[in-house]
């Protein structure tokens, strides 16, 4: 079974992307912030991250470049899951090592969709 | 909806798009028909189905576009277009690297998801600058789709359905919420409102034909005349691109399947009959 690691600020949002992932049959973990995630990360490396873009302590941006910087090449595969929903956000993302990109609101199709796209499913 | 005016809406519905509206459906009829009820002003569906029956066009037309169905998608169904990519294209560059030019047909593209999914794929190839002449011909009954795919505006849950970001960011430009697709792909494709049941007549020799997700609607005889009059406007090397789910075998005799390549066929080419003279 695959694992997905869910960062996100939002207690809300991480049970509703976690209950799709399981849907989707991933193993979920969840992590509020990306210092908490990068620290999930290290013990123990998901297949997959989605990642939020504004939280506190840590950023997503902050966490996927700290993130790239410790693990080579692209695993574990990062998708964005923001309101960020600008192209210079987008292109930021992509540059600092994002696989996929989700602007929320998300549904469960299109966390599928995004998720096929990156071969998750 | 009583019997009577179902199977009236069923009989008019077959007859002017070929749709077979069954019985398991008759509970969407309803919930279909509000907004056209609404836009012509009527309070119930009944009084809609008494119009209908005086032949007032635009209300038939109206009925019709709400009783079909338009669900897209970019890149739906991939594996369709990895075939077009990898197999199609390649073939038909060499085909015709000397015309430098080729038709190709989207015969029921709904908002215009596929043909400038198309279109996107084509641009990968870099046609254009090669001095290529694509004529994408994208075509649906539905009117108010074919005004869509040439406004060729998406909201961001549309562009977020099989579209890869990379595309999003390097083919759209963000407008508010919305997103447009480029002028460079949009002049690629010409839309044209077209029912599948009329004649082909218009359109020029063709190299690829997509007809995905419509037969479906059809009844046997119509799949069956579809299919005939597709062949007759496809090139020899021509393929046709159904839905990897769709099974052309015992409706049309003039296409051969591709090998490992679902919903890809080719034309065949029958060996040509002896005519005996009469009279």
């Amino acid at each position: 079974m695959k694992t997905c690691l869910v960062v996100d600020d939002s207690r809300v949002i991480r049970k509703v992307a976690c209950r799709i992932l399981k849907d989707l049959s991933f193993e979920t973990e969840e992590a509020e912030n990306g210092a908490a995630a990068l620290m999930a990360c290290r013990r123990r490396m998901p297949d997959a991250i989605l990642l939020d873009w504004q939280m506190p302590q840590m950023t997503g941006i902050e966490f996927l470049r700290a993130l790239r910087s410790e693990t080579s090449g692209n695993h574990p595969v990062v998708v964005f899951c923001t309101t960020e929903n600008d192209v210079a956000h987008i292109t930021e993302a992509l540059n600092a090592g994002a696989d996929e990109y989700i602007m929320k609101p998300f549904d469960r199709g299109i966390i599928a969709a995004k998720f096929a796209e990156v071969g998750l499913v | 909806m009583i019997e009577e005016d179902f199977v009236y809406l069923a009989e008019v519905l077959r007859r002017r798009s070929g749709v077979v509206l069954t019985e398991k459906k008759s509970h969407l009829v309803e919930s279909r028909l509000v907004p056209v009820m609404r836009r012509f002003g009527f309070r119930e569906v009944g009084s809609l189905l008494k119009e209908l029956r005086h032949g007032h066009e635009a209300l038939v037309q109206a009925v019709i576009e709400a009783m079909t169905t338009n669900d897209s998608a970019f890149f739906r169904d991939r594996k369709t277009f990895d075939e077009f990519r990898d197999i199609v294209l390649p073939a038909l560059l060499v085909a015709r690297a000397e015309s430098k030019h080729l038709n190709i047909w989207c015969a029921a593209c709904a908002a215009g998801q596929e043909p400038y999914t198309v279109a996107m794929i084509v641009d990968d190839f870099n046609l254009l600058a090669g001095g290529w002449t694509i004529n994408l011909i994208a075509t649906d009954i539905n009117t108010q789709m074919i005004n869509r795919g040439q406004e060729g505006l998406y909201s961001q849950f549309e562009v977020q359905r099989g579209l890869p970001i990379r595309r999003l960011v390097g083919n759209f430009t963000q407008e508010g919420t919305n997103w447009r697709i480029s002028d460079n792909l949009r002049r690629m494709v010409t839309f044209r409102a077209f029912n599948l049941l009329d004649s082909f007549g218009w359109l020029p020799d063709l190299d690829v034909v997509f007809c995905r997700n419509v037969l479906m609607y059809f009844e046997q005889k119509t799949r069956a005349s579809v299919l005939d009059r597709i062949g007759e406007v496809l090139a020899p090397d021509g393929a046709l691109l159904v839905g990897p789910a769709e099974q052309l075998s015992g409706l049309a005799t003039n296409y051969v399947a591709a090998d490992n390549a679902p919903g890809l066929y080719y034309k065949f080419r029958p060996a040509p009959r002896l005519r005996l003279a009469t009279g």
